[in-house]
């Protein structure tokens, strides 16, 4: 039905993307595409309705086909009955703000006659499971409601193909699932071919028919267990089998399991990470946040100490970032008392703040606004009062060989992480918190943001970082905590609270069973 | 009657009627009647939606008025006559010679206290049945309510409406990622440290926006022929000439009546085929639209009632609907009768649809 045939793209000014790329659609599959960042993803997928070029300019070269008819050139809006596109940010692309409007908006725009409209938003509403939301404000619900709100928003148009950026990665694990089951009973019931492109792999490739590649400029398609032997991005669940030797590679946690005793056969009995036992660097007693009648943040208590990274979790609103405001002492607290190397951050100056405990904020983008890379490094020296080129120096380490005349906002999502770690860290804080930072990183990315956490904790940094993905956390984290309705629910040793919870239990373990957490664990286990 | 909301154009053109109405009187017993016919229709007919809250504000602006109105008056007072009843000796502040025919306070007679309470009670009756039209209304439906033709830009009013909140949302988060900079800067530096960042994030959304829309079909060409294009062009040309020929003689006393009303009469007719030509060929339709019905045009009858009563009473009494400033003003118990009907939607149309398990579910201000 869709087709590309021979196409390659560039954008203006710049090399080819990704060149002769052939794809075909099949009714009723699931697609899923993959790449590290930066890859041309979300460019491939923007092709299947004509947002590229039509949006962002560009070369294309060869032909995009609709049942064999060429729609190069054709913009967006007329295809808008064939495809359905849900971008990445759903929240940026609402147009109106209540749910049954915004079902129907797509309907107006195609002239369908209000009874048939009336009939599908019934219909889309409840497929999604979202009829008792009908006439709620969209900017009220929760990230998951939104992302299933911007979904049935395109399926009221009856698309034969439905596109989706990244959809969950701005959902906590089980927000996740539940919008991830939501396209699988799409593509099972309605027949619906989907296109998913998706950083946390491991959430999607058990559904998938096949697997898109995009790396490097090449595009290959194939069997999702052939083409992850080698691709440059794969689930821990992946790797894991790569490590054990499995033929075929394990798409999902069950026939993983059922293959684990000769792995478990070879590997030592793991070792017992050692309690952290630094100084306590960061001590928080009943602190509480409220936003007039809500209570964000309900009477807690957090020590971190100096070498220890802990971990928090729990679900979107569960008061995760609150905490971490009212810690660095910029969110007003409606009680208790936070105590970082003998001084409250609330009270303190604002350097003597910065000095203490750093906070990386979940768009942390908003930090930098100047027009240069070494703007901004020289103002974070200067404002920190120390060495020039102190800043450049840790921007260096953390993310080698960036142009320091380059403009903030044209960094790779990780560079500009980076970069905003880097300001925050050049006064030395004896604390970072950073608020989901693993937003838009890839594999690669986590792996190395996880390498300069460890780093910082070694150096005797106390470290706390909110995060929905579960395999950052096991990765990284020492000491987990869970909240759910501003309190904490539960504390412990990473290997014990991770594995113990069914939501938040990273796929190693599912497989292996605690105490294992991780590939790099295994793999060390195995040596 | 069964719950529902009614037609948001009802609520206007009922509230236009009744600040006509308080445009044609000055008596204080009717204009405070006209105050608590606003008041009453908005308690019993508004819903739970944030617009309806900001019927308190518009109380507040319209006793504002008022006092600001008196105030005023005894401030700036005028030269009394012996005929005038003077209620309260106040030593004058002299000026000098430049602002002559200004006095500052000095005495304050009773018919200058009166007009200014009047005035202010006209001023903030009018306030009032705006405050009540944007509190019964829901100001979205109604832009969506707008002929086809303009359809965009009503859209494109929505879509700003949408973006505000949005940008108050972005002005906070950048502020308080601000202060964590620490250093809070100087003069053009703050500004610049929040603006930037703002515009950017306006800028990418408004991006995201359009590409949304876009992907959604908004803007789909229509099957207009070249001819139906031509036609609507026509139509459109020749309204604006006709009305600008009502309009010039409308306005010269010298141009023959015919002209003036011919020349209005031949536009809005030409405007409206025009409009509806042009909606014609838009491919669109609208979902669950608010449709007018009995409730509806008692509504709009009541306010306009009040209106044309108002204004009638004055041609037969005017004493009554304009009081003299001299003692109790007169009341005409035809006049208040008159003004009650502007209550009867208080009473004859459907309460408002409360929306069902509207739990008000907070979500936290820092957690996206």
């Amino acid at each position: 039905m869709l087709e590309l045939r021979d196409v390659s793209f560039a954008y203006p000014d710049g090399d080819w993307t990704w060149q002769h790329v052939d794809l075909r659609l099949e009714e009723g599959e699931l697609v899923l595409a993959c790449g590290r960042t930066g890859s041309g993803k979300s460019t491939l997928l923007g092709l299947f309705n004509g947002l590229v070029p039509h949006f962002t300019g560009g070369t294309l070269a060869g032909d995009v086909l609709v049942d064999g008819r060429s729609v190069v050139g054709v913009p967006p809006r007329e295809l808008a009955h064939l495809v359905g596109y849900v971008p990445q940010d759903p929240l940026s692309g609402f147009v109106s703000d209540v749910v049954e409007d915004e079902l129907a908006y797509g309907m107006e725009q195609l002239g369908l006659p209000p009874q048939t409209m009336r009939r599908r938003v019934e219909e889309t509403l409840d497929l999604l499971g979202i009829a008792d939301l009908r006439r709620r404000p969209i900017r009220a619900l929760s990230g998951g409601q939104q992302q299933r709100v911007a979904i049935g928003a395109v399926l009221t148009m009856h698309p034969r193909v439905l596109v989706l950026d990244e959809p969950t990665s701005a959902l906590d694990p089980t927000a996740a699932e539940d919008v991830l089951a939501t396209v699988a009973r799409l593509v099972d019931d309605l027949g619906l071919t989907v296109v998913v492109a998706e950083h946390r792999m491991e959430r999607v490739v058990p559904f998938a028919d096949r697997l898109v590649v995009v790396d490097g400029g090449t595009v290959t398609v194939g069997a999702p267990a052939a083409l992850l032997v080698d691709s440059p991005v794969a689930p821990p669940l992946v790797e894991l089998g790569r490590l054990a030797g499995w033929d075929p590679l394990p798409l999902s946690v069950r026939e993983a399991r059922r293959r684990r005793t000769d792995l478990q056969a070879r590997l030592a009995e793991p070792g017992t990470a050692p309690a952290p036992a630094g100084e306590p660097v960061l001590t928080a007693r009943g602190v509480s946040v409220t936003y007039t009648s809500h209570v964000a943040v309900r009477e807690v208590d957090l020590l971190v100490r100096a070498g220890e990274v802990v971990g928090l979790m729990g679900r979107n609103g569960s008061g995760k970032s609150s905490l971490l405001w009212a810690l660095r002492g910029a969110l007003k607290r409606a009680g208790g008392s936070v105590d970082v190397g003998g001084g409250d951050p609330a009270g303190l100056s604002s350097a003597e703040a910065r000095a203490r405990i750093g906070l990386v904020p979940q768009t942390a983008a908003d930090l930098l606004y100047l027009e240069t890379v070494a703007d901004e490094c020289a103002t974070a020296d200067e404002q920190a009062e120390v060495a020039p080129g102190t800043c450049r120096g840790l921007l260096d380490r953390l993310a080698p060989g960036i142009d320091e005349a380059r403009h903030p906002r044209d960094l790779s999502e990780g560079q500009r992480l980076a970069l905003v770690l880097a300001v925050v860290l050049t006064s030395c804080p004896s604390v970072v918190v950073l608020d989901e930072p693993t937003r838009g990183l890839d594999y690669a990315g986590k792996a190395e943001l996880a390498a300069i956490l460890r780093d910082l904790a070694d150096q005797g940094h106390g470290i706390v970082v909110a995060s929905h993905d579960v395999e950052f956390v096991a990765e990284v984290a020492d000491t987990v905590v869970v909240m759910a309705e501003g309190e904490i629910v539960s504390r412990g040793p990473a290997a014990e609270v991770l594995a113990e919870s069914p939501s938040f239990a990273p796929q190693v373990s599912k497989v292996l069973g605690a105490p294992w957490l991780t590939v790099h664990q295994v793999r060390e286990a195995m040596a | 009657m069964l719950a529902r909301d009614l037609h948001p154009g009802a609520w206007w053109l009922w509230a236009i009627g009744l600040a006509a109405a308080a445009t044609f009187t000055l008596n204080p017993v009717a204009l405070l009647l006209i105050w608590a016919i606003a008041a009453l229709v908005v308690m019993a007919r508004r819903s739970e939606a944030p617009w309806a809250l900001s019927f308190r504000l518009y109380v507040y602006l319209a006793v504002f008025v008022v006092v600001l109105r008196v105030v005023f008056r005894i401030i700036f007072g005028t030269a009394a006559t012996e005929a005038d009843l003077i209620v309260l000796h106040l030593p004058e502040i002299p000026l000098p010679e430049a602002a002559r025919g200004i006095q500052l306070l000095g005495d304050v007679t009773l018919v200058a206290l009166l007009s200014g309470l009047y005035d202010g009670l006209r001023l903030g009756a009018i306030i009032l049945c705006v405050g009540a039209a944007n509190a019964l209304a829901n100001p979205k439906r109604l832009l969506k309510s707008v002929p086809p033709a303009l359809y965009e830009v009503g859209t494109a009013v929505v879509v700003a409406l949408t973006i505000f909140p949005q940008l108050a949302e972005s002005v906070q988060r950048v502020n308080r990622a601000r202060k964590l900079r620490g250093s809070p800067g100087r003069g053009v530096g703050v500004l610049r440290r929040v603006v930037v960042p703002v515009l950017e994030d306006a800028l990418e959304r408004s991006m995201t926006l359009a590409m949304g829309m876009d992907a959604r079909g908004y803007g789909r060409s229509g099957r207009a022929t070249a001819r139906e294009r031509v036609v609507t062009g026509l139509l459109m040309l020749l309204a604006l000439f006709a009305l600008c020929i009502g309009i010039y003689a409308y306005l010269d006393a010298t141009a023959p009546r015919v002209l003036a009303v011919g020349g209005l009469g031949v536009g809005v007719v030409l405007a409206a085929a025009g409009l509806w030509s042009a909606g014609r060929r838009v491919e669109r339709t609208r979902y669950r639209p608010d449709r007018w019905r009995g409730a509806e045009l008692l509504t709009v009858a009541s306010g306009l009632a009040v209106a044309v009563g108002v204004d009638r009473a004055y041609a037969l009494d005017p004493y009554a609907v304009v009081p003299g400033l001299d003692g109790w003003p007169e009341v005409s118990p035809w006049v208040l009768a008159i003004i009650l009907v502007g209550a009867l939607p208080a009473f004859l149309t459907p309460p408002p649809a409360v929306p069902r398990g509207a739990d008000h579910h907070e979500r936290e201000v820092v957690d996206a």
